[in-house]
């Protein structure tokens, strides 16, 4: 027995918000068959399992809905708009320039598409990747393992968890911890630590947040019996816990896009693309967190609903830019995103680039320069922090030389 | 007959009630004791394989690099130099037939400066001594074009084109499978405390309660020393040397084509570039002499030894992601051979010091001492046939139940992805958790399918593999 060899008009790999915003606007405007795969059992991506509010505010964190109700929404209005989305299905790998292989329960496929959207998302790194040394005991999460523990699958996490980062995600995680009934003893970052108050335990005192704090090791054989770390003086002391959770620290979900010779962005190690969301492959699209670690959920969908537009354009013109000049940053800029550009002088999501610092930078001036020849400069009125997002206007975009050479985005 | 597999409990046998008499005991289900039980699962005798652990092969040797060694550097004349040649033959066979991955890609054995080069010409020649004859050497064009992302600098190579990779845990896995469905009695959570010799049978206090043996097989590894010691023989210690290691992730693979070694100094094998049968690659290990038999953890200072060498071999390799950083420890005896030895009048055998050649030398092992345990008073009889056992296939190189139409077909359960970096299905899991020896931890799982095992480490299958895992228990 063998592949069954289907074609379709667009192909969306990854049922996340991203797949699905951009699934409804392809679907509602006429792309022909538009197909969305995910493997998982359950489409929604990400949001199925973050119980908290937070979702379709612009920020994360900021109001709006619980992440399952989102993420129902997002799957209703795909399904709606006449999208066809289909759950528990991988795809595997590529058989071709627009054609990709599928397991599922059904069988093996083969699809060929016109268009393909990878939209698979992004993850935290695991303790492992970290390099944090010491012992491999049981009791070691990522956010994304601990939500699925509490939420999906009831299942039970410890008495004293240790949270590291200090991200969104990490507020996320030590709310879940404590949905759960465990006591978070400790956040622990390698940044200053920030002025906001941590947590309340259930003994009434606050989570204390140590700043500028390295995880050394993780203890125990049987189970954690606790993290040690050092501060930046020199003091160390182990913190004792039996849950630990590695929060944030993205790395784009990329296999698919690697495995497809798609050129990846140094700094976001997501494909690199430009504002219309095109890679460096004729007839593949990106969007979504693969593209640049984390945002929100809203941004996910509105880039998976950007993306209809250059889709449909694509199908009816069939051309493909080459040669785009690279959009990059210098230290202490972490990346930028877009990160390639449009030749078409098309504009980002919101008419702005994403970037992220590696450290706190107080109302920099980000001066954005070609071939040694400015193109624009703009001072933040807000200070750019690790681990948020913070925008540069893309109205200069039209004095960028398409057949020159980098761009580059530095601090002054 | 359906296996005896116990992991909790007094040790009994229903007849006649009381603690068991077995003919011969094993203790240390690792790969070694593993591979001794299968082998005497051939002769019609009651044998017993122990373990202080909840799972076969959780000791060193779910933790080691995972070649199929050649022996081509041995100490010649050595008993392990012969056990691993002879070893390596059995175990590649073993592996055609019952479906255990192993991957022939050869070695090289880099020279990075003008002294190693010139050491080559004398490892050629120490490895014709060890009866192997494939070896030769490239010089440097050769060698880039065999392995192009290879760092500046390397000057030439010894090829060994025999030196393959071999899973390490659908090893050991066979073995107890085939030795307990040819009705060896399999103890888990079984560690032995103490051990009475009398003239006819070794009384051994284990965990467990008693049991009684008339031969007595030490296969401790780590602990084979203590366990002698119980015996009144002091003959060796074992000293713990510690190998860390780390995996990168199969986005790595295309970097590198052979096992990259080093060439040997005084302090040992030295830190090597491998490819692992998961489709990962390897660097590793360190060599550290330590006290604690339990230190299986990582430090720091290793981790950053290890990316420092590995720079130098294979710079891309440090831009790529990393899976997994583990340690295991090897068996260091002060001796570098094997310390294997028979005492007839007292019915027992130590296999100590299986140093860093264990797994492949493990079916030499069990056949050795086979024989001495014939030549020591007690009558194996003819052996017969072992039962086929056919183990999942775990390699990368090899078809994946979720690549196979016709499996999926007859059982939708391999076409339900569970774990998505490693692609292991809702069936395999299932069949993992069903099998004649089965997991008793998630870790465990992971050893028999890979699920967990990957880039992600669970943030995407971690809850549902437990779930899994949790549901199977009885
Ligand atoms: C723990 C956590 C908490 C968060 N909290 C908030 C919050 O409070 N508010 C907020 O706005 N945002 C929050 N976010 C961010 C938000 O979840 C993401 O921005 C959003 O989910 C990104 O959408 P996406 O579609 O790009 O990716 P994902 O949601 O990750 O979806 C990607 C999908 O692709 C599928 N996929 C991947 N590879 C394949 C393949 N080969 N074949 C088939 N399918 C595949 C995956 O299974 C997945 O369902 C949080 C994120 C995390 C991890
Ligand atoms: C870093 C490293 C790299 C290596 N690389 C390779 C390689 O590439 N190729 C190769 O062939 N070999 C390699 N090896 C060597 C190989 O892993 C070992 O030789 C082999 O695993 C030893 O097996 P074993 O059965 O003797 O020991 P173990 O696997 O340690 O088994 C001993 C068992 O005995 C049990 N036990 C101990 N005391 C008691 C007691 N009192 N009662 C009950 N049970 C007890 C333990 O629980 C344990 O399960 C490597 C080793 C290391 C550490």
């Amino acid at each position: 027995m063998t592949r069954h060899e289907r074609t379709v008009d667009v192909l969306i790999v990854g049922g996340g918000p991203a797949g699905l915003g951009a699934g409804a606007e392809l679907a509602a405007s006429g792309a022909g068959r538009v197909e969305i795969l995910e493997r998982e059992q359950t489409a929604g991506g990400v949001p199925r399992h973050c119980h908290h509010g937070g979702f379709g505010g612009r920020t994360i964190g900021g109001g709006g809905a619980t992440g399952p109700a989102y993420a129902e929404s997002c799957v209703a209005a795909a399904v709606r708009a006449g999208a066809t989305l289909r759950t528990g299905v991988t795809v595997t790998g590529w058989a071709g320039p627009l054609t990709v292989d599928t397991t599922a329960p059904t069988g093996l496929e083969r699809i060929t598409a016109r268009a393909v959207i990878l939209a698979t998302g992004a993850r935290e790194r695991p303790r492992s990747a970290r390099l944090v040394p010491g012992s491999r005991p049981p009791g070691v999460y990522t956010t994304g393992e601990l939500q699925q523990a509490v939420h999906l699958y009831q299942q039970r996490i410890g008495t004293r968890a240790v949270v590291i980062g200090d991200e969104p995600v990490s507020r996320a995680a030590a709310d879940t911890l404590r949905v759960a009934g465990v006591d978070v003893v400790a956040m622990v970052t390698d940044r200053p630590a920030p002025k906001l108050a941590a947590l309340t335990r259930p003994s009434g005192d606050r989570t204390p947040v140590l700043g500028r704090t390295i995880v050394t090791a993780l203890t125990g054989r049987e189970r954690l019996t606790g993290v040690s770390v050092r501060h930046q003086d020199g003091r160390t002391a182990t913190l004792r816990c039996d849950t630990v959770v590695f929060t944030g620290d993205w790395i784009p979900d990329h296999e698919l896009a690697r495995r497809g010779e798609v050129t990846l962005d140094p700094g976001t190690r997501g494909p690199a693309y430009d504002a219309a969301h095109r890679t460096d492959r004729t007839g593949v699209f990106a969007v979504g967190n693969l593209l640049h670690g984390v945002e929100s959920a809203g941004v996910a969908l509105a880039e998976g609903r950007a993306v209809a537009a250059p889709v449909l354009r694509h199908l009816t013109a069939g051309d493909w830019p080459t040669g785009r000049p690279a959009v990059a940053v210098d230290s202490p800029l972490r990346w930028i995103a877009p990160n390639l550009v449009d030749p078409d002088g098309g504009l980002p999501l919101r008419g702005r680039f994403v970037l992220r610092t590696d450290r706190r930078l107080s109302s920099p001036l980000l001066v954005v320069s070609q071939d040694g020849r400015e193109l624009h400069r703009q001072r933040l009125l807000l200070p750019a922090v690790p681990d948020r997002p913070f925008h540069l206007r893309g109205d200069w975009l039209d004095r960028a030389d398409p057949g020159g050479g980098t761009v580059r985005v530095s601090v002054h | 007959m359906s296996p005896t597999i116990t992991t909790a409990g007094e040790l009994t046998v229903d007849e006649p009630p009381g603690s068991p008499v077995y003919d011969v005991t094993v203790v240390g289900a690792g790969v070694v004791g593993a591979a001794i039980a299968r082998e005497l699962a051939r002769y019609r005798l009651r044998t017993a394989l122990l373990d202080a652990g909840d799972d076969i092969g959780n000791g060193t040797s779910k933790a080691n690099t995972a070649i199929l060694h050649t022996g081509f550097d041995a100490v010649p004349g050595s008993l392990e130099a012969r056990l691993v040649r002879e070893g390596q033959h059995r175990l590649r066979a073993y592996a055609a037939e019952t479906g255990i991955p192993v991957e022939r890609v050869g070695a090289l054995l880099v020279a990075w400066d003008e002294e190693q080069l010139a050491t080559l010409p004398a490892l050629l020649a120490k490895a014709e001594r060890n009866d192997y004859h494939a070896a030769r050497l490239l010089g440097a064009d050769e060698l880039r074009a065999r392995e192009p992302h290879l760092g500046p600098g390397a000057l030439g190579a010894l090829e060994i084109p025999d030196e393959s990779i071999i899973c390490p845990w659908t090893t050991p896995l066979a073995y107890a499978t085939q030795a307990v469905r040819a009705g060896v009695h399999l103890h888990l959570n079984c560690r032995v405390r103490h051990i009475e010799s009398g003239d006819d049978a070794h009384t051994l206090t284990t965990t467990r309660g008693p049991l009684r043996t008339r031969h007595l097989i030490n296969a401790a590894g780590l602990y084979a020393d203590e366990l002698d010691r119980e015996l009144g023989h002091d003959d060796f210690t074992v000293t713990p040397r510690r190998g860390q290691l780390i995996v990168f992730d199969k986005l790595a693979r295309d970097l590198v084509d052979h096992i990259l070694l080093p060439v040997p100094t005084a302090a040992g094998k030295g830190v090597l570039v491998a490819p692992t049968v998961f489709g990962n690659v390897l660097l590793g290990p360190t060599a550290e002499d330590l006290d604690d038999k339990t230190a299986t953890g990582s430090t720091a200072d290793a981790i950053a030894l290890l990316r420092e060498k590995g720079r130098r071999i294979l710079p891309e390799l440090l831009d790529e992601e990393v899976t997994a950083v583990y340690a295991g420890l090897r068996a260091a005896t002060g001796q570098e051979d094997y310390r294997i030895r028979s005492r007839p009048e007292l019915r027992y055998i130590t296999v100590g010091g299986i140093r860093s050649t264990g797994l492949t030398a493990s079916m030499a092992i069990a056949a050795h001492v086979a024989d001495l345990l014939g030549g020591s008073g007690l009558d194996l009889g003819t052996p017969h046939e072992l039962p086929p056992v056919t183990m999942p296939n775990l390699g990368e190189a090899f078809p994946r139940p979720y690549q196979d139409a016709g499996l999926i077909a007859a059982d939708p359960a391999y076409g339900t992805l569970v774990c998505h970096c490693e692609r292991v299905s809702a069936g395999e899991i299932r069949d993992a958790l069903a099998g004649p020896v089965p997991p008793h931890s998630p870790d465990g799982l992971r050893r028999r399918t890979r699920a967990g095992n990957g880039r992600c480490q669970g943030f995407y299958c971690g809850a549902a593999v437990r779930a899994l895992f949790e549901e199977a228990r009885p």
